[in-house]
């Protein structure tokens, strides 16, 4: 449900670099998305759709599409020194099954680029 | 003119070619920047803060009413949220502890600013304790850092032992989990040793109390606890030239 508001946080940034780069419209967002950023994709997607369709056809929106990519979840098991791709939720290290503490990657929830003219 | 085909179209003209603007802005960076405000504006109250999160209904407020009554000395400042009524408020008021209610309207969570606002209407002085009582979610609260020092999750029992497996998100964030309603093991069947398990392998590093808001088992070690972490009265003031 907080997707809604991760999307108006998005808009608001979106709208504001795209006034600062000189341009009108924006064609394309690329947003990346943690699988342990605690946001569903679809809800993303659906906030989304409401907000473009919301949008008036005079601002910068209504040619607008949202390219989400996902980023795996990564951890470090302290233990062997080494990364790994969790398989489950307690993030047990596959050789050795210590539970990691260290989360390297999977929290991001970004803005990566806009394509604007 | 068009400069593909020649067709004479002035709209086509006037279209610039679609650029790529590279940000790698991440959606939560205008709460973060706020939290980190505020987490400078706690510290320089000499305040040690908790953000508390929880399911409705598993004794967040209850557990505070307790923790105001026995919080040694001192009153304790809340700011409590509710998506309605300032109920939660007023009974931490009539507990002693300084409370401002935020009404989050359709929000499912706490954000930065929110807590921003609700904290300049606290009266601190003589205050060493700031507890931040989230919406009841065990969602969306989780991505969004209010500034405070440490976080807080409760886990009741009743609630299911396999909460911490679904919800990791939130367990796994939280510096300490307080398994409330204790005196309820009998009643409700609950199998405490899985639920602990459970809470070891989604946090391992967290500190585990279990308490019961209602007959106050653990809470004295809860209280403890918390006052290992507080500043010292007082020391904030001293150290930041800070106004409101």
């Amino acid at each position: 449900m907080h997707e809604l508001a991760l999307m108006a946080e998005l808009q608001q940034l979106a709208e504001e670099q795209t006034r600062q780069a000189g341009a009108r419209h924006i064609h394309r967002l690329r947003v990346r998305v943690g699988a342990l950023a605690g946001v569903d994709a679809d809800a993303l997607r659906l906030a989304f759709e409401v907000l473009v369709a919301n949008g008036s056809p005079e601002g910068p929106w209504p040619a607008a599409t949202l390219d989400l990519e996902a980023v795996p979840a990564r951890c470090f098991c302290s233990d062997c020194a080494q990364p790994f791709t969790p398989i489950d939720v307690i993030h047990a290290c596959p050789r050795c099954g210590l539970l990691s503490r260290q989360v390297l990657k999977g929290r991001e929830l970004e803005l990566v680029s806009l394509e604007v003219s | 003119m068009c400069g593909t085909c020649g067709c004479g179209d002035r709209d086509i003209e006037a279209q610039p070619a679609p650029r790529v603007l590279a940000l790698q802005r991440s959606l939560l960076s205008r709460n973060d920047a706020q939290a980190a405000a505020n987490r400078a504006h706690f510290r320089a109250h000499g305040l040690l803060s908790l953000n508390v999160l929880s399911a409705p209904g598993s004794g967040k407020t209850a557990l505070l009413e307790q923790l105001a009554r026995r919080w040694p000395q001192q009153p304790i400042a809340v700011i409590v949220g509710d998506q309605a009524t300032d109920n939660d408020a007023r009974r931490l008021d009539d507990a002693g502890a300084r409370a401002v209610q935020i009404r989050t309207g359709e929000l499912c969570h706490l954000e930065a600013d929110l807590v921003d606002r609700a904290f300049r209407q606290l009266e601190l002085a003589g205050v060493n304790l700031l507890v931040i009582e989230n919406v009841g979610n065990l969602v969306c609260p989780t991505a969004f850092d209010l500034g405070e020092e440490l976080r807080l999750a409760v886990l009741a029992v009743g609630e299911g032992e396999d909460k911490p497996l679904k919800y990791p998100g939130l367990f796994r964030s939280a510096d300490a989990v307080l398994l409330n309603k204790i005196d309820l093991l009998e009643a409700t069947g609950f199998d405490r040793a899985l639920a602990l398990a459970n809470l070891r392998a989604i946090a391992p590093a967290a500190t585990v109390f279990e308490v019961s808001a209602r007959s106050g088992a653990g809470l004295d070690a809860l209280v403890a606890w918390l006052q290992q972490r507080c500043r010292p009265a007082g020391h904030g003031h001293q150290l930041h030239d800070h106004h409101h």
